[in-house]
């Protein structure tokens, strides 16, 4: 892989109170050789991000709701505005939360149907790999990565729902480790009708979806966190083709 | 003029409220002789608020409860004022 | 009420108090002493037996004393450990309780200077079928995880024990282990005449005031009075403090550092002159409070949460102010370093009580108990086994064992918690230790090393044979380290105990502490702190004694480490260790009859480190596909687990997705069926080796000299035993799969 060009990459982690994931983000997006800064919250004005990340976390304690008070930090104008100039916004699990707050993604994020907290791998199939954050795996490709959240339990309306799945937005569905997803068209046509009325997703997502996309297809947002599987020794590197993906899209396929 | 404000947020009836199931389980375990149902569970914000008026207290108090307090997405919320003087 | 019992004090304590201070002492000085003099602050009961731990060698670089023992890892880099009890809190309000333990034990961590990076939990309750433990089960797995997720400090480990003996007082221990440079380790120590005592982070309120005694008590029902004493922690308040503390620690703005525990102000205060020999003054004008008409010994004593303590160069104040403020956080200077020795409080220019830091810290009377050994002991060790030794169904008795809460999986607790997040963990809950490798995105990079963590404890051998279940503790929580493929190197413990003014209950803390202390200084691994928990009663009736261990250990590379569960078909299946004909003190006695009781199983220091120094060499080779720890239950339930633990219960009931390798063994043996499968002698292991390393790894058994036996090899789906011609054990996987997994989800359902 070429770190010159790679170098060419801008990306920023954005740092709230109590951003947690935001350290995990910038290593996993480092590993491909692209420089990361680290964007503290308050600021209110920033230099150009082909990427820019809103990590993991629990900001401002999520004590009103999930992302509620984060989306009014002073860098959520900026990022609104980078987004519709194009750049790539990736948020991961309280990223995802924030971006359905501030409106940059359809839908909301309630409570895991169990009530419990979810700390597990989970397997997903890529659904579209025409965007921005999937080029690099094949379509209907089954992954696995972490989930580690209380509160993914993706809620939006049936009019909505079936706009999300029209337009080919939603991204990322929970599914079974041999790729059955029974809310998604199965990857020989047909739909396993009947094995999971309820969906197969851990926290109750509906449609069991895992992460979508905006109109525009430069907004993401998922639930788990590819950011922690993109080394061997952590159990896995499904989570890498995310930020190669990004990685071409920016600057050409370099590899 | 100090008053207190008292808002309430639910979430929207027709958003599966987890909580309020897990709630109205315990609580049909626990009751005989009455009918307990439609268990919901919301939050409470009481907030002190110097303002002008009542109305006005109020409605201020409304926008920031549309646009912070409850996400409208999901939730729906009431608010009372009162006077404290 | 006389003025020294309202202080938790006894009136010798109140006249050797007067004795000293050769006056008598105001009531804001009584309460000083009250906790100060409290065991929880001041080990009084315990102090001369910890005497006797071994507590130095060559990989320690803090031993006890401070807020938390530190070994050296790859050279600079050390890591800062410690095992903290939230027993009581964790009674009376479980979520609380235990998310308070949990930033407690994070925040000693980082009062080292060291970024935490993991935490492990042990717990302890009553027996499951009972409502109340349910609730108290449900709420500490809640708040453990609620603090630790928040934080975004993975819990990556621990332990989960039910026992009738813990009802209504279970047991809530943390480890907290944090990543430091060995230059760069802080110590809570006041120095320097006229340096700014600065308290930082959150506001001082009424919460948990005089919880140092309150620990210090013994729990009836009949305490409501007890209640007002639980603090409600703050996990995003916590973040906030840890990133701004470390942060001004990094740009060199400390000299000195303490977080605020039990006692809060007074202890932190008098602790930090203590060590240092200096003074202090705290000016209560300048403590930032919650609540209004606050006594003076209320600000003193409260136990709000989330706050430090800094010494800080005059100069650095500002510097220090500006940093708290972009965390949104409030530093106060509320005092000043003295040389005068004595810690004082003021309120503006009025001296409200001044008293030499030494006669809290270093004066406290050490009590030497008298210890009386119980009537039990001897009864207990003669036990019919008979049960158990003529068994018939011994496929339905492994069922019933892996559907048993003591053994079935956890998966209900540690899916709660995250233990993915700072991508430092490599090996995740569900082994026998976590491996963290110690370059993550909060480690350090270029270290290709990796430390290995464990906490345990079998209670059922420390009530049985305090001494020799002392030892096994320490022995088991090395070679769960060992089996991953870690060299051991040192403890932290928490030791939680009944009332020890009862001579029964002394005596079963000086023989625990006495084995613990021959195992620590056979297996070399010196004890660098912990705690100590007393007064766990609940009605008048103590829990079992319950020395848990927290063992670290280090891989010399991280890629090296191994875990519990089958890797592939045709693999060699091996028992290392010998089996004696041991019934007793088991798990499967205890199933069948109810009763604890019998022998507890043989432990022979030496034995016991030629299988460490195996395991960690057989690692170190690459030789071992996988390894486990024969524990509880034996080898029947140690063999299930290696084939079932990958086992994921499917989103559709009664189904596992995939994730085990059955196993079909065929072993001679001289003790009988019922020893050989469920008997728990101790220093063996399960390990699997793929037919290319087996004639390598037979070299390495033979050049330690270390007893083994061939069982058979995996593969299929079956679990079948066949031991001495007989097949004693046949069933498919799934369904010992399917018992394992599903048992505590659905009693918690």
């Amino acid at each position: 892989m070429n770190m010159n060009i790679n170098m060419k990459m801008k990306a920023a982690v954005v740092v709230f109170p109590d951003s947690n994931g935001d350290r995990d983000a910038k290593r996993a997006i480092e590993t491909l050789g692209i420089p990361v800064r680290f964007v503290w919250h308050k600021e209110s004005s920033i230099e150009d991000f082909d990427l820019i990340v809103l990590p993991g976390g629990f900001t401002f304690g999520d004590y009103l709701r999930t992302g509620a008070i984060a989306r009014y930090s002073p860098v959520m104008e900026e990022v609104v505005r980078q987004a519709k100039r194009g750049a790539k916004v990736l948020g991961i699990c309280n990223g995802f939360q924030i971006l359905t707050e501030a409106g940059l993604l359809p839908g909301v994020l309630l409570r895991n149907r169990g009530l419990l907290f979810l700390g597990r791998d989970v397997w997903l199939r890529v659904e579209n790999n025409a965007t921005p954050f999937t080029s690099a795996y094949a379509q209907h490709q089954v992954i696995r990565l972490p989930i580690a959240h209380g509160d993914g339990n993706y809620y939006i309306d049936d009019e909505g729902y079936k706009r999300l799945e029209g337009e080919g937005r939603i991204v990322f569905r929970y599914c079974l480790p041999n790729g059955v997803a029974p809310n998604g068209v199965a990857p020989n046509g047909v739909a396993p009708n009947g094995v999971a009325p309820n969906g197969i997703a851990p926290n109750g997502a509906k449609g069991d979806v895992a992460g979508i996309v905006n109109e525009e297809g430069n907004v993401l947002g998922l639930m788990p966190h590819p950011e922690r599987l993109v080394e061997p020794i952590l159990g896995g590197q499904d989570g890498r083709g995310v930020f190669e993906s990004l990685l071409n899209a920016v600057c050409g396929r370099v590899n | 003029m100090p008053y207190q404000a008292k808002v309430t947020v639910m979430f929207r009836k027709s958003i599966l409220d987890p909580q309020g199931a897990a709630v109205e389980r315990a609580l049909k375990a626990h009751s005989e002789g009455i009918d307990i149902s439609s268990v919901r569970v919301g939050k409470v914000i009481e907030l002190m608020v110097d303002g002008p008026g009542p109305d006005i207290v109020e409605e201020k108090v409304k926008v920031l409860a549309d646009r912070i307090l409850a996400n409208p997405v999901m939730e729906e919320y009431t608010v009372q004022v009162e006077s404290l003087s | 009420m006389n003025v020294w019992k309202e202080h938790g004090l006894t009136e010798e304590e109140y006249t050797q108090i007067k004795a000293l201070m050769q006056r008598e002492p105001n009531y804001l000085e009584l309460s000083l002493f009250g906790v100060m003099w409290s065991e929880h602050c001041s080990y009084k009961n315990s102090k001369a037996q910890l005497r006797k731990f071994p507590v130095t060698g060559p990989q320690v670089v803090q031993g006890p004393g401070e807020n938390a023992g530190v070994v050296r890892l790859d050279g600079k880099l050390c890591a800062a450990f410690k095992m903290e009890s939230h027993n009581h809190p964790s009674a009376i309000e479980p979520y609380q309780g235990a998310a308070t333990g949990v930033g407690g034990i994070i925040r000693d961590i980082f009062a080292m200077g060291a970024r935490p990076v993991a935490s492990l939990d042990s717990l302890r309750f009553g027996s499951l079928d009972d409502a109340r433990t349910k609730g108290l089960f449900r709420g500490v797995v809640a708040g453990v995880g609620g603090y630790g997720n928040c934080i975004g400090i993975p819990t990556v480990g621990g332990e989960t024990f039910f026992h009738p003996s813990y009802h209504g007082n279970p047991l809530v221990n943390a480890l907290c282990v944090g990543l430091v440079e060995e230059d760069k380790i802080f110590k809570g120590q006041a120095t320097g005449v006229g340096n700014i005592v600065m308290l930082v982070g959150a506001r001082t309120g009424r919460d948990g005031i005089k919880g140092a005694s309150f620990a210090s008590e013994e729990l009836s029902d009949s305490d409501p009075d007890k209640r007002p004493n639980v603090q409600v922690g703050d996990p995003f308040m916590e973040k906030l403090l840890l990133e701004a503390s470390l942060e001004v620690l990094e740009a060199g703005l400390v000299v000195g550092l303490q977080d605020l525990g039990a006692a809060g102000l007074t202890s932190s205060g008098s602790e930090m002159a203590g060590r240092a020999g200096s003074g202090l003054y705290i000016d209560l004008e300048k403590v930032p409070l919650r609540e209004k008409n606050m006594e003076p010994w209320e600000i003193m004593l409260s136990e709000s949460q989330e706050r430090m303590l800094m010494i800080v160069e005059p100069s650095k104040v500002e510097a220090i102010e500006k940093v708290f403020d972009k965390w949104d956080l409030i530093a106060s200077a509320v005092g000043e370093v003295t040389g005068d020795g004595h810690f004082t409080v003021r309120r503006g220019g009025e001296v409200l009580a001044s008293v030499p830091a030494e006669f809290l810290t270093d004066k406290a009377p050490v009590n030497l108990r008298p210890a009386a050994e119980p009537e039990y002991f001897r009864a207990l060790k003669k036990a019919d086994c008979s049960q158990l030794r003529d068994w018939k169904n011994w496929t339905d008795l492994l069922k019933k064992l892996l559907a048993s809460p003591n053994i079935a999986s956890k998966r209900w607790v540690y899916e709660q918690y995250d233990s993915t997040i700072g991508t430092n963990t490599v090996v995740r809950p569900g082994s026998d230790a976590a491996v963290l490798r110690l370059s993550g995105s909060s480690g350090s990079p270029g270290s290709v090393k990796g430390m290995a963590l464990a906490v345990d404890c079998n209670s059922r051998y420390t009530y049985l044979d305090p001494w020799r279940g002392g030892a096994i503790a320490v022995a088991e929580a090395a070679r769960n380290v060992a089996v991953s493929g870690a060299r051991p190197l040192a403890i932290t413990n928490c030791l939680n105990f009944g009332n020890p003014e009862k001579p029964e209950i002394y005596w079963q803390f000086v023989q625990a502490t006495d084995g613990m202390a021959a195992a620590c200084s056979a297996l070399s691994t010196p004890v660098t702190g912990g705690n100590v928990s007393f007064y766990n009663e609940y009605d008048g009736r103590a829990i079992y004694p319950t020395p848990t261990i927290g063992m670290i250990g280090v891989l010399e590379n991280v890629e090296d480490r191994v875990t519990s569960d089958f890797k592939a078909e045709g693999d060699w299946v091996v028992l290392l260790g010998e089996t004696l004909e041991e019934l007793g003190a088991s798990e499967a006695h205890f199933l069948l009859t109810g009763r604890d009781e019998g022998e507890v199983p043989f432990l022979d220091f030496e034995k016991e480190k030629k299988l460490h120094a195996f395991l960690v060499e057989a690692a170190r080779n690459r030789f071992l596909a996988s390894a486990h720890d024969c524990s509880d239950g034996g080898l029947a339930v140690a063999l299930a687990e290696c084939a079932i633990a990958n086992a994921m219960p499917s989103p559709f009931k009664g189904t596992s997705l995939k994730g085990t390798l059955g196993v079909t063994l065929d072993w001679r043996g001289s003790v009988s069926p019922a020893a050989a499968l469920f008997g728990e002698s101790q220093s063996r292991a399960v390990i699997s080796v793929s037919p290319g390393k087996w004639e390598a790894a037979k070299a390495l058994l033979k050049k330690h000299n270390l007893p083994a036996t061939l069982l058979g090899k995996t593969g299929g789906d079956a679990f079948s035993l066949r031991y001495n011609g007989a097949l004693l054990v046949d069933c498919p996987l799934s369904h010992l799969a399917r018992l394992w997994n599903d048992a505590i989800p659905e009693i918690m359902e």
